[in-house]
């Protein structure tokens, strides 16, 4: 009997070229196997003209690695990692759009903003709003904070993440490089 | 420009993302795109097209006209046929099949053979019109999103939509078609693109910076490989379409012969190690040989070859090998541990890693080891074979039929099977002795194969007798390129196993539905009077005493030829793994 394996988060960090369609190649390999992707962020690198994915997915470990491969394999994606929560340090963005008005409401408002290390980016006649970054249980906790006065609008990003090993991903590149091999040697 | 992040072209040494040979094959100024497109084509040393126009494509048509003399387009009658044409042409010579379709239908109807070749590492190149650049996603008349539509079934595609991508698109094309595993490549080109004005400059791709097609042996693991092998007690080799790809098949049959260790073959693997060897032992796979099944589950050492483990040969993974060391040799880094958990991983190519391993083991023999296989295949011969070959049935028997073709053939000829009880029944009975004779569709079992890859693999191969066998079904799927031989004078000889059933369908309706035969039971239309009216030859025999000469008139024939043969109804092909089993719980009866 196969143990059954447990389904963990994962973020995925797949450094491509810059073209059209790779987004499209790259999450039809999810599709295919029919895995939800919780978020996806893509964004010029370090490096330049080299995009970096990142994609968060909840699945076994033995599939995660199976399902990086396919990915590494398509052509115009360079290097493709993955890791635990562990090993990535993470970060969402939240904008809250509320009524101008809340904030006349006594100081309750500023001070849900300031206990949750939250930022007004705007205040307009009708409308304020409001930037948290933060991971999704804390963007979600001054959510519900908010609730009570009204939120005209809601946004949360997807994940970014840096990984924590410190070895540079030219370096994997690099690597690659000095595998690749010609027939006609 | 950003001049804060270090860029990697300079780093990595390549100026582009693809890097050009730097040697111009052939240059030419002030011509259009279309012109280029069949420039490139002459370029990459491409001879054969197989193709079907329409409005989207007619500029490159129209340029195609004035190198006739250069190469060969056959006009196939569905483009299905064309990307099945162009993958028996490239399976049989290992040369990039390319195929010509116009935009949305044409390109639509390309996608089954796509399907089928990126699933055998096939290498294609489909070149489709596409409407012209600015009516881009208005549902123009025959748009259709092509590069979105292939993309899960394309190892790349791409879009051009200006006349000076086409020759680094194409380039590009080639490369990846053909380099590492191979695979299709779509590029679709928009009309204006064929019809801008260019100077043109040919030169091949060598690198593509995000594809690392081949990669270096690890040392360490080769040794690591020969040292299992070398105290390996019960040592057993399946090979694959790796094998073909990559030409190894001598050092296949070196590395075989040094080490002493029985090879069984794959479905696509047929013909790479010769079917009279002392040491082959037969075939893998749900309706393989019995030896082969069960003693995966017996040997010690499992060295698996240029072969991806496939549902059909592994049935149920969890009691597939589990007592074996499996060292993998393979060119796909995402095959490695995909199916089969491997000890050693040889990532590269198969023919390289023969070329290394062989001077690192040691010569064996396995008299006693080969025995047991030799045991196992004399009760297959009591069990199934001797009842297939020396039926007592008053109708034929498939596998009669088969034998006799590869005895009158010499086992040299290039069989192209379709798909159901018949291609089961090639692949057990067809005894080969001559390589890059096997040509079926196995991963994707694509009916309606064989009769446009036979042709794709006759015109590659003139000189070899090309047999397509076929099922009274699967012929019924593609029938209309009859018209494309009768036009193109391809003396394929065509063998259309008649059994008036879906066979193989009706074959698990009698084993697993308790002979429910759901739809299975099919009528066919006078497939000789059908030749006839595509101008070719043909004859129909059902009686044992008649076969030898049918088949006889059919090889003897220097035109195309039909040999229509009635077998019986209700036979089942064994021995068979059920779905879910294990190798070992194999079924003779
Ligand atoms: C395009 C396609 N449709 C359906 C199938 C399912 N299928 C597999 S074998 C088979 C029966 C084939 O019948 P026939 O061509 O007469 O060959 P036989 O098995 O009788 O030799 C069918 C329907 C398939 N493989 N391909
Ligand atoms: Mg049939």
């Amino acid at each position: 009997m196969e143990i059954k394996e447990e389904e963990k988060r994962f973020t995925l960090s797949l450094f491509t070229e810059n073209k059209i369609g790779l987004v499209n190649r790259i999450t039809i390999i999810f599709t295919r196997r029919k895995m939800n992707i919780l978020s996806l962020t893509t964004s010029e690198s370090e490096l330049k003209d080299i995009y970096r994915f990142t994609v968060v997915i909840k699945t076994t470990a033995s599939q995660v690695a199976k399902v990086v491969k396919q990915i590494e394999k398509q052509i115009g994606v360079l290097k493709a990692f993955y890791y635990e929560e562990e090993q990535v340090i993470f970060q969402e963005i939240a904008l809250y759009k509320i009524p101008t008005k809340a904030l006349f409401g006594g100081e309750t408002i500023e001070h849900i903003i300031r206990n949750h290390y939250a930022r007004i980016l705007t205040v307009e006649e009708e409308f304020v709003v409001i930037e948290k970054t933060g991971h999704e249980h804390e963007t979600q906790e001054l959510f519900e904070a908010l609730k009570p006065f009204g939120v005209l609008g809601f946004v949360r990003s997807g994940r970014v993440a840096i990984p924590k090993p410190m070895r540079k991903v030219m370096s994997y590149l690099q690597e690659l490089e000095d595998l690749a091999y010609s027939l006609d040697n | 420009m950003d001049k804060t992040k270090p860029e990697m072209t300079t780093l990595l040494n390549t100026t582009t993302m693809y890097q050009p040979s730097g040697k111009t094959l052939i240059s030419k100024k002030n011509i259009s795109g279309a012109e280029a497109v069949i420039l490139s084509l002459i370029a990459e040393g491409v001879d054969t097209i197989f193709g079907y126009p329409g409005g989207a494509i007619m500029p490159t048509y129209d340029a195609l006209y004035h190198y006739m003399d250069q190469v060969r387009h056959l006009l196939v009658r569905h483009e299905q046929g064309a990307t099945h044409a162009a993958q028996g042409y490239a399976r049989v010579t290992n040369k990039v099949g390319v195929c010509f379709a116009t935009s949305g239908p044409g390109a639509t109807n390309l996608i089954t053979g796509i399907a089928d070749a990126m699933i055998d590492s096939t290498p294609m190149v489909c070149i489709t019109g596409q409407v012209t650049k600015e009516l881009l996603g208005t549902d123009a008349f025959q748009e259709t999103d092509v590069v979105g539509i292939s993309m899960p079934v394309t190892k790349w595609n791409y879009q051009v939509t200006s006349a000076d991508e086409i020759p680094e698109a194409i380039a590009k094309a080639f490369y990846i078609a053909k380099s590492g595993r191979p695979g299709p490549v779509v590029i679709d080109i928009t009309k204006n693109a064929q019809n801008e004005m260019m100077d043109f400059e040919y030169q091949k791709c060598e690198k593509v910076r995000s594809y690392h097609p081949y990669r270096k042996l690890d040392e360490a693991k080769l040794d690591e490989a020969a040292e299992i092998i070398n105290n390996a007690v019960r040592p057993y080799m399946i090979i694959g379409h790796g094998i073909l790809i990559s030409e190894a098949q001598e050092e296949l049959k070196a590395f075989a012969e040094k080490t002493g260790i029985p090879v069984a073959s794959t479905l696509l693997g047929l013909s790479a190690f010769p079917n009279d060897h002392d040491q082959y032992v037969g075939y893998v796979g749900m309706h393989g040989n019995y030896g082969p099944n069960i003693k995966t589950n017996e040997c010690d050492v499992l060295i698996a070859i240029g072969m991806r483990f496939d549902d059909r040969v592994t049935g149920d993974l969890n009691r597939y090998a589990k007592q074996a060391k499996v060292i993998h040799v393979e060119i796909d880094p995402s095959e490695i541990d995909k199916n089969v958990k491997t000890d050693v991983a040889l990532l590269g190519d198969a023919k390289e890693a023969l070329k290394s391993l062989i001077g690192r083991v040691k010569e064996k023999t396995y008299p006693e080891w080969l025995a047991e296989f030799a045991a196992c295949d004399a009760e297959e011969k009591r069990k199934v074979i001797e009842k297939d070959l020396a039926p007592t049935t008053e109708k034929l028997k498939m596998a009669e039929v088969v034998n006799k073709l590869s005895e009158l053939t010499e086992g040299k000829a290039i069989t192209v099977s379709d798909v159901g009880q018949h291609q089961m029944v090639v692949s057990r009975y067809y005894n080969y002795l001559e390589t890059d004779s096997n040509v079926t569709s196995g991963g994707l079992g694509t009916m309606g194969f064989a009769l446009p890859a036979a042709i794709g693999a006759k015109v590659a191969k003139p000189d070899r007798d090309v047999v397509a066998i076929i099922g009274d079904g699967g012929f019924q799927m593609t029938l209309q390129e009859l018209g494309t031989i009768m036009q193109e004078k391809v003396p394929v000889k065509i063998m259309i196993l008649n059994n008036s059933f879906l066979g193989m369908v009706r074959q698990w309706q009698q084993l697993f539905f308790e002979r429910r035969y759901s739809f299975v039971d099919i009528e066919s239309p006078d497939f000789i009077m059908l030749a006839k009216s595509f101008g070719i030859k043909g004859e129909q025999v059902s009686k044992r005493e008649d076969l030898e000469t049918g088949l006889k008139n059919m090889l003897a024939s220097e035109e195309s030829y039909l040999l229509e043969v009635i077998v019986e109804k209700e036979d089942n092909v064994f021995p068979m793994v059920p779905t879910g089993a294990s190798v070992t719980d194999i079924r003779l009866e």
